[in-house]
C-alpha cells in the first residue's frame, strides 16, 4: 500500500552550496544574521527530531492521521471522534469536579451545592459534566447507528463492533454510578431502585446488589463504592478500549457508506 | 549428549531422543520450555498475590452479617391497636444520617384475623417495612382503604401486607417485633412469601413463591 506524501517538513531544507538563499549567492557567507524567528524553528525542530529519533513516532502518527478514507465519506463519519470528546470533556471536567466534591454520605450533598453556589465557575464546570453525560449516550447511540446502517460492523470489523457495545454498557454505567453522587432525593431513590432493578436478576442479583450497595442495605461506604467506581475502574476500562477502538479503526479503515458502488475493473468484467 | 543422526526420532520424550544439544539423559523438558515456565508461574502467582486480595476487599460485604441485631424503641403500647396503622421513623442505618432512617407501618396483632403460620412463632405487632417489593420505593398507608399504596409502579397491598395488585412480587417485608417494660421495640427485617411464611430479608423484587424462590438465593450470611 502506498500511503499518501508525507506533510512538508517542518523545517526548510538548506540551500545547496552555488546556490542562491540565506547563506548568500555563489557560496559567500550569509549576509543577514539567523533572526528570533530562526532560531525558534530551529530549536523546536531540535526538540521534536530528538523525540522522534528515539521513540519513532513520526510513522505511526503519518500511519494514523494521514491514512486512506474511502470515497464518500462525509459528517456522519465524526460521530466517533465526537463521542470521543464527549468522553475527554467528561474527563477533565469530572477529574476538577473531584477536587471539590466529597464523597462521604453527611457531606456529598453539601460539597456539591458548594460547587454549583460557593466555586468559581462550579456552576458552569458541573453542568458541562451533567449535560455531557446525556451527550455522551446521545452520540454513542447516533455513532451506532451510523455503524449499523452503513454495515460497518461487518467482517472484518466485528471485533469493533463488539468492543464499541462493551463501551456502550460502560458509558452506561458510568451514568448509573454517577447518578447517585449529588446526593440529593431524586438520586439516592432512583440508585435504590436502581440497584433493586439490578437485585431481580436470578441467581447473581441478590450478589450483584449486595456489591453495589457494600452491603443489605445503603450504607455509610455505599457512596464511596460508587465513587471509586465512577472516577476510576469504568473510566480507566474505557480508556482502554477506546485505545484498542482506535487501534482497529487505524488498522482496518474505514468503510464506504453503502450508497457507492464499487469501480468495476476493466480485469474483472467477464467478457461474453 | 546422544545428538547422532541414528538416534534421532522426533516424536521421542527425551530431549536427547530428539537430539537437542546439551540434553541430559532422562529429560523431558528442555530448559527453555522449563524457563517459560516458570516464568509464566511466577507471573501469576505474584499478579494472584494482589489481585485476589483485593477482589475479595472489593467483594467482602456480600459475605458480611448484613444486619447486627438491634432493637429500636418505637413507643409505649397504648400508642397502637389493631385497626389501623401508625407511622414510625427507625434508623436502619445510623452512620449515614438522615438517609439511613425510614419509616415502617405499626400495629398490635389480631389473634382473630391475622393469619397464623404453622411452625412460626406470632408477633405481638405487625412492623411493616414501607420498602415496596417492587423496586425498593417508600408505599404509604391509606386508612380509608385499609391499603398500602406504592407511588412509583402502582403497587397496591392489602392491610396484612399482601399484594393485591401491581407489580410487586411477594408481600411488604416486616420487622421482629418484642414488647420491652411497656414499650414496642423493633428489630430486624425479614421476608414473606405470598403464604406470609417467614424468610430471611431479601431485597425487593425477589421471588419467594414455589420454584422462583430459589432463583435468588439467601444471603451467604443469613
Amino acid at each position: 500500500m502506498k500511503l499518501p506524501a508525507p506533510p512538508r517538513p517542518f523545517r526548510r531544507p538548506p540551500p545547496r552550496p552555488g546556490q542562491g538563499g540565506r547563506n548568500g549567492p555563489n557560496g559567500a557567507p550569509a549576509t543577514t544574521k539567523p533572526g528570533a524567528k530562526d532560531a525558534a524553528i530551529e530549536g523546536t525542530a531540535t526538540v521534536v527530531g530528538w523525540l522522534d529519533e528515539r521513540t519513532g513516532i513520526s510513522p505511526f502518527l503519518r500511519g494514523f492521521l494521514y491514512r486512506k478514507i474511502p470515497k464518500g465519506t462525509n459528517w456522519y463519519y465524526t460521530l466517533g471522534s465526537a463521542t470521543l470528546f464527549a468522553f475527554l470533556s467528561q474527563a477533565v471536567t469530572g477529574v476538577f469536579l473531584a477536587m471539590y466534591y466529597e464523597p462521604a454520605p453527611t457531606r456529598a450533598y453539601e460539597s456539591a451545592s458548594r460547587i454549583t453556589n460557593d466555586v468559581f465557575l462550579g456552576e458552569l464546570v458541573r453542568g458541562m459534566h451533567k449535560w455531557g453525560s446525556s451527550v455522551m449516550i446521545i452520540l454513542i447511540f447516533l455513532h451506532m447507528g451510523r455503524t449499523f446502517f452503513f454495515g460497518a460492523y461487518k467482517y472484518p470489523r466485528e471485533l469493533n463492533w463488539v468492543i464499541g457495545v462493551v463501551l456502550l454498557v460502560l458509558t452506561l454505567a458510568m451514568g448509573l454510578t454517577g447518578y447517585l453522587l449529588p446526593f440529593d432525593q431524586r438520586s439516592f431513590w432512583a440508585t435504590v431502585v436502581a440497584v433493586n432493578i439490578n437485585a431481580s436478576g436470578p441467581i447473581v442479583g441478590p450478589y450483584l446488589a449486595d456489591f453495589l450497595r457494600a452491603g443489605a442495605e445503603f450504607g455509610p461506604t455505599t457512596i464511596s463504592r460508587f465513587y471509586a467506581l465512577h472516577m476510576l475502574l469504568i473510566p480507566g476500562l474505557i480508556a482502554a478500549l477506546i485505545g484498542a477502538h482506535l487501534y482497529l479503526v487505524a488498522k482496518l479503515g474505514t468503510t464506504a457508506p453503502p450508497w457507492l458502488k464499487a469501480e468495476k475493473k476493466d480485469l474483472l468484467t467477464e467478457e461474453v | 549428549m546422544a545428538d547422532s543422526p541414528e538416534t534421532y526420532d522426533k516424536t521421542s520424550r527425551y530431549t536427547e531422543g530428539r537430539a537437542i544439544a546439551g540434553a541430559f539423559q532422562g529429560e523431558t523438558v528442555t530448559r527453555r520450555r522449563l524457563m517459560e515456565g516458570t516464568a509464566l508461574a511466577a507471573g501469576g502467582i505474584a499478579t494472584m498475590a494482589f489481585a485476589l486480595p483485593a477482589l475479595g476487599f472489593a467483594l467482602g460485604p456480600i459475605f458480611e452479617d448484613p444486619t447486627p441485631e438491634r432493637w429500636q424503641d418505637v413507643g409505649p403500647e397504648p400508642d397502637f391497636n389493631d385497626q389501623t396503622y401508625v407511622p414510625r421513623v427507625i434508623n436502619i442505618d445510623p452512620e449515614i444520617g438522615e438517609a439511613g432512617k425510614t419509616t415502617i407501618y405499626v400495629r398490635k396483632a389480631n389473634p382473630r384475623r391475622d393469619k397464623r403460620v404453622e411452625g412460626q412463632d406470632t408477633q405481638p405487632y405487625v412492623a411493616i417495612s414501607t420498602r415496596c417489593a417492587h423496586l425498593g420505593c417508600p408505599v404509604r398507608y391509606i386508612q380509608a382503604s385499609r391499603k398500602f399504596v406504592c407511588p412509583c409502579h402502582g403497587g397496591i397491598y392489602g392491610f396484612q401486607g399482601q399484594v393485591e395488585g401491581g407489580p410487586p412480587v411477594r408481600p411488604l417485608d416486616r420487622f421482629y417485633a418484642r414488647v420491652r417494660t411497656g414499650r414496642v421495640e423493633v428489630g430486624d427485617r425479614f421476608s414473606l412469601n405470598s403464604e406470609l411464611k417467614r424468610f430471611s430479608p431479601r431485597d425487593p423484587s425477589n421471588h419467594l413463591d414455589g420454584l422462583w424462590q430459589y432463583l435468588y438465593p439467601a444471603r451467604p450470611t443469613t
